[in-house]
């Protein structure tokens, strides 16, 4: 195969990785696990591949048709005046013509068919893996680079699986065919044009080295412009409340030019290519007019198959020309492919056992086994805890910022796993159960009260998609939202846009109860969930609440000591240990750091 | 899910949108020209060369004129350099100039979003933004570069071509033309199809975006209600339409893009025919029919490319419509004309009647009247939603009201500029976003100048210095997106300290120690307090410690101004307050 080029030029660029964005510019130029991997995303469609591919190899012969036509047109029957002969050519010829308009057109539809099907089923294959993938993955990823990945990525693979492959196949076939041709018209002739071919071989080469390196750089940098500009985007709020728009704009204006500069870097080395591949082009027709032109003058040669011969010399540069194109897309894809298997390929820290059952409906014990965990290894942030929740209790969790609370309500959830002991639920290991089995009886109220732009009802309903109207509205009732919502000009229709921005931070927190209620969990996880209520409303919340907890197991993580007094059991969390546990009088009556955060918040309220 | 674009736009002015892409080469309309000389030049020698051959072919080889012969070679090839030469020149400068359009397009769109106030952003959705600046603006460069030149390259190759035919036999050049009329018909007719289904392609490829996006910042929510399969049916349902659509569009390309080819190729036909007669007649000699053909597979060529243009130009076409959509937002939140600087404020800050609706229909604020006078600590009060950020967000002008005024010592905000009016404020907003940065770029975000020991200093103030020393880099630790994870306090703590070093007249705080625990908090009040003095503060506030410091305390109802005045008066006057105030203390009864 002539194309071998490629894989001579194996990774030679420099190692080098894009600060903050952690995007790779080294990498194979023909890497076979990748192609062979991606390859096995067309098997499904063998059968519209195998269709293409012989519409393909009989476009490709047609197109070498024409040509000899032509040349039997000018030898045979204008040189012998048989006008009736010419007229036969003439139908062939348009038969021959509408011959290639048929299987071309059926192969392209076919083709793009294929590739937008395998592209479409890539992006639903990344989604997938994206929701298997722990928490811990979207704390470590920018959301714009994983973007990038699933939309401009797979569309970069999709052009080389689909019309890509096909070309090179193609194109190398019609190589074939020119060269067999020609050799059979005139073997002197064909090995002298021949001639050009290893110089061909040696730019071909030069240009590879440089272009891998090159093409490499440019997906790197236009993630990065994807990746600062995501950035901007959502902060954009704070960037001009600090009147930064300038200075964000220079950074920005630094990741865009150097975008550009690598694209102008990566072309101009095509421009080179291209006009020096030409000109080897012209430079094996100066050849056969040379050789082939004394050949006629002597009477070897008839003038028919010199002109043929000219023909096939444009013919057999046209597939190198497009195939050392194809060799950018490839470029391209080999970078994108190793962008998304490596995403695929991210193994899920937190997945199912195989031996994983169904958790059954929860009584509600919970128990932490001397649990210690790091995120990502780092520092522990919890050190041997131990504690054991009855069913129906409410446990409360105070203390300082940064002691480990919403660490322990994670670890319920099995949003991470710990790192040593053991998180149990009714004695069984959340470990050992599926994860979907598990979090379908957990309701959580996060910290931060996210929202999905969409449907305020849509939201309420998200844990529970087929709830009844009236159900939602209780729900809403119960977290104290309905009275806004139905205020609102489209009630329970309201769209909320993107970010929760429309709502203030206290009305998305009752949104988010009205949704963990409307879940009707077995366990319930609270975290700082009415921390931006206002006090009238979040007592009657406590209310509701109260009726609501009954029941269920709930962890409550507060910081208003006054919203956990009555918890079953209360734990004071210090620097990733439970320093201190009991009910409220018995922790204030013991003196310790409950009673001293207690005292503050007390003398904040009745001093000064 | 709502989308912004409005679909029935396509009936718009497609050359119109394809003019304005074009002109953002103005700037660089040397480059271009150069370029374009170069394609001239070019063809000029890709039209020379067959009537060289042909010329080598009639003399050299059937003049048996050997020197000749050899000359002409040689003269081929240095015409072919030549060639290659300038094909270099109109790549490289090309590319150069639409790679430029791209880079200003973008940064274009960046600054435009910086000049758009938040409501624009608050109904917009990122994933639709980053679509348009990646994948649009990137169909646009193609127009502006290399579709554009082999438009202008196919054209002028299939004009040459047809005048070099006609000069050397016009019969049979107007017959090889015959097809071109129905060439240009169908292949504006394929446009014309073409656009609003790229159009269509595109929104919804916008749409994928987004609601990848969204489940990529919700995944907690996502994982902790179980909804997986929820999520991926709802984005199979998108993706498979974005599918159809593809292969709608697939379909259309594949039937009607080698059509042109076999309409070109219908020519080949007729000259062979019609030329070799001509030929045994003996009223065309064999090389000027050996030429003939040569032109006629050079009008195949130019074809070809028109029919890989032509969608090209549909999909940029809508790629450009959806990018102006963004550069031709109006900000509503604008300067006028007249606007001149704001000059250093003592804090004087008057609400004259001042009433806000969100998008114009949904009512949050309704004739609010009151005044702080500088330095004084203005703590608001009110039930979730009652319209507290409202009124803090119009200060800096992220909104402008929908009747009344603003002033500050006297000046209408709206008359001044907003870099000047912004600048004197800082904000502590009741999300803190920080940027995927070092911790001291974070902090030194309002003041990029700033001194280490500034920084430092507003982080002690802040009470983050301690926590930040623990920290594995120190000052230099990453955070935000794909940094190290932070509490909650621990965000709020590096934006006060943000907000500080800024050293504002005007200070506002929105609930800005809520997820910080007391002891904390009490450090940071300290601070907050040595802070306030001097300036004037707005503070949206639950605890009483702050709102019987505060001068005046404002408390909302349903958008209006329910009671004002001091803890004490409040205190006197106000059943809401009292009511307020018994809640907030109630636990406090059952202490011992």
């Amino acid at each position: 195969m002539s194309f071998s080029i490629g894989a001579s030029g194996t990774g030679i660029g420099p190692r080098r990785v894009m600060e903050g964005f952690g995007e790779r510019v080294d990498g194979k130029a023909f890497d076979w696990r990748v192609v062979t991997r991606l390859l096995a995303y067309l098997r499904p469609h063998w059968q519209r591949m195998a269709a293409a591919f012989l519409l393909m190899l009989i476009a490709s012969a047609l197109t070498l048709v024409a040509p000899y036509l032509i040349k039997v047109a000018i030898d045979q029957s204008i040189a012998e005046g048989d006008t009736a002969g010419l007229a036969r050519i003439a139908l062939g010829l348009a038969a021959v013509f509408i011959g290639a308009y048929l299987t071309t057109a059926g192969q392209q539809y076919l083709l793009s068919w294929v590739g937008q099907r395998v592209l479409a089923t890539l992006r639903t294959r990344l989604f997938r893996h994206l929701q298997a993938l722990p928490l811990s993955y979207h704390d470590t990823h920018i959301v714009g680079v994983t973007i990038s990945r699933v939309i401009n990525d797979v569309a970069v693979i999709n052009e080389l699986l689909s019309e890509g492959l096909i070309t090179l196949v193609g194109d190398v076939l019609v190589l074939a065919g020119v060269i067999s041709v020609m050799l059979s018209m005139s073997l002197r002739l064909a090995l002298l044009t021949f001639c050009v071919f290893p110089v061909v071989l040696l730019a071909t080469y030069l240009f590879a080295r440089r272009a891998q390196v090159a093409f490499r750089h440019t997906r790197a940098r236009i993630a990065a412009v994807v990746g600062d500009l995501a950035e901007d985007i959502s902060g954009m709020r704070v960037i001009q409340a600090f009147a930064q728009e300038d200075v964000t704009h220079e950074r920005f204006d630094e990741v865009n030019q150097a975008n550009r500069d690598a694209y102008i870097k990566a072309m101009s080395l095509s421009f080179v290519f291209l006009p020096s591949i030409e000109f080897l082009g012209m430079l094996a027709t100066g050849i056969v007019l040379w050789f082939g032109g004394l050949a006629v003058a002597r009477g070897e040669l008839t003038l028919g198959v010199m002109v043929a011969f000219l023909a096939y010399v444009s013919r057999f540069f046209q597939p190198i020309q497009e195939l050392s194109q194809l060799y950018t897309t490839m470029q391209a894809a080999m970078a994108g492919g190793e962008r998304v298997l490596d995403l695929l390929d991210t193994r899920p820290e937190i997945a199912d056992r195989p031996a994983a059952v169904e958790m059954p409906t929860i009584a509600g014990l919970v128990e932490l086994r001397h649990v210690s965990f790091s995120y990502r290894g780092d520092t522990r942030v919890l050190h041997d805890v131990n504690l054991v929740i009855e069913p129906g209790q409410t446990v409360a969790l105070v203390g300082p910022t940064g002691a480990g609370k919403t660490s322990i309500a994670n670890l319920v959830a099995r949003f991470y796993d710990v790192t040593e002991g053991a998180v149990l639920i009714d004695g069984l290991d959340v470990r050992q159960v599926t994860q979907h089995s598990l979090r379908r009886q957990m309701g959580l109220v996060p910290q931060e009260p996210f929202l999905f732009s969409g449907a305020i009802a849509d939201n309420i309903r998200f844990g529970r998609p087929r709830a009844a109207a009236r159900a939602m509205e209780e729900a809403a009732r119960l977290a104290n939202a309905h009275a806004f919502i139905t205020a609102l000009p489209d009630g329970y229709a309201t769209e909320i846009l993107e970010g929760g921005v429309n709502l203030s931070v206290g009305q998305r927190q009752l949104i988010c109860i009205a949704r963990a209620v409307l879940a009707d969990p077995r366990i319930l996880i609270l975290d700082e969930a009415t921390s931006s209520v206002d006090t009238v409303t979040e007592v009657l919340i406590q209310d509701a609440l109260q009726r609501l907890l009954a029941g269920r197991t709930a962890m409550v993580i507060a910081h208003r000591l006054s919203t956990v007094r009555h918890a079953d059991l209360i734990c004071v969390v210090d620097g990733g240990r439970i320093v201190e546990r009991g009910r409220h009088e018995e922790l204030l009556a013991r003196g310790g750091l409950y009673h001293a955060l207690y005292e503050r918040q007390f003398v904040d309220l009745v001093t000064t | 899910m709502s989308v912004e674009v409005v679909l029935s736009s396509h009936k718009r002015d497609a050359g119109r949108i394809l003019l304005r892409c074009l002109s953002y080469l103005g700037p660089y309309w040397r480059l271009t020209a150069g370029a374009y000389l170069a394609l001239l030049g070019g063809n000029a020698l890709a039209l020379a060369i067959p009537q060289f051959i042909r010329w080598i072919v009639d003399r050299g080889i059937g003049g048996q004129d050997v020197r000749l012969l050899g000359l002409s070679v040689l003269g081929l090839l240095g015409l072919t350099l030549l060639k290659g030469g300038l094909t270099f020149v109109q790549g490289q400068w090309t590319e150069v100039a639409s790679q430029s359009v791209a880079y200003d397009l973008r940064n274009a769109i960046h600054r435009k979003l910086s000049d758009l106030s938040f409501s624009y952003h608050d109904r917009t959705e990122t994933g639709q933004i980053l679509s348009r600046a990646v994948q649009d603006v990137d169909r646009v460069r193609f127009v502006t570069g290399r579709a554009f030149l082999r438009l202008i390259d196919a054209t002028i190759l299939l004009l040459g071509t047809a005048a070099m035919m006609a000069q050397m036999n016009l019969p049979l050049a107007l017959l090889a033309l015959a097809a071109m009329p129905l060439l240009s018909y169908r292949a504006f007719q394929l446009g014309r199809v073409l656009r609003p289904l790229s159009l269509e392609i595109q929104q919804q490829l916008a749409v994928l975006t987004t609601r990848l996006e969204q489940n990529l910042r919700g995944a907690r929510v996502v994982k902790a209600f179980a909804q997986e399969e929820n999520e991926i049916a709802r984005f199979d349902r998108e993706n498979a339409r974005w599918f159809d659509l593809s292969a709608r569009s697939a379909r259309l390309s594949a039937v009607n893009v080698p059509l042109l080819e076999l309409i070109a190729s219908a020519s080949v036909v007729l000259i062979i025919w019609y030329g070799g007669l001509l030929v045994t007649q003996g009223r065309l000699t064999l090389g000027e029919l050996v030429a003939f053909s040569t032109y006629l597979a050079q009008l195949v060529q130019p074809v070809r490319r028109l029919g890989m243009i032509i969608p090209a130009l549909s999909i940029a076409a809508a790629a450009g419509e959806r990018v102006f959509e963004i550069l031709d937002a109006v900000s509503e939140v604008q300067e006028t004309a007249d606007a001149a600087p704001l000059p250093p404020v003592r804090g004087h800050v008057r609400f004259e009647h001042v009433s806000f609706a969100y998008f114009g229909r949904h009512r949050v604020l309704t004739d609010v009247t009151f005044e702080a006078v500088p330095g004084q600590v203005i703590a608001l009060l009110g039930a979730t939603g009652s319209g507290k950020s409202t009124i803090i967000n119009l200060i800096p002008r992220f909104y402008d009201p929908t009747a009344g005024r603003i002033t500050i010592d006297g000046y209408d905000i709206h008359r001044v500029t907003l870099n000047s009016l912004r600048d004197q404020i800082a904000n502590v907003l009741q999300e803190t976003t920080l940027f995927a940065a070092s911790v001291r770029e974070n902090i030194a975000f309002g003041r990029p100048d700033a001194s280490e020991e500034e920084i430092i200093a507003a982080a002690r103030a802040a009470q983050a210095h301690s926590f930040i020393c623990e920290m594995p880099n120190g000052y230099d630790t990453r955070v935000g997106e794909r940094g190290l994870t932070l509490s909650g306090g621990q965000r709020q703590r590096i934006a006060i300290a943000r907000a500080l070093l800024k050293d504002p007249r005007i200070l506002i705080l929105d609930d800005a120690t809520s997820s910080v625990d007391t002891e904390t908090e009490q450090l940071i009040q300290t601070a907050l307090q040595r802070l306030m003095r001097g300036r004037t503060s707005f503070v949206i506030a639950q605890r009483l410690s702050t709102l019987r410091k505060a001068d005046l305390i404002i408390i909302l109802e349903n958008g209006r101004i329910a009671a004002r005045g001091t803890h004490a008066e409040l205190l006197l006057t106000s059943g809401l307050y009292a009511e307020i105030y018994h809640y907030q203390l109630r636990p406090q009864g059952q202490t011992p």
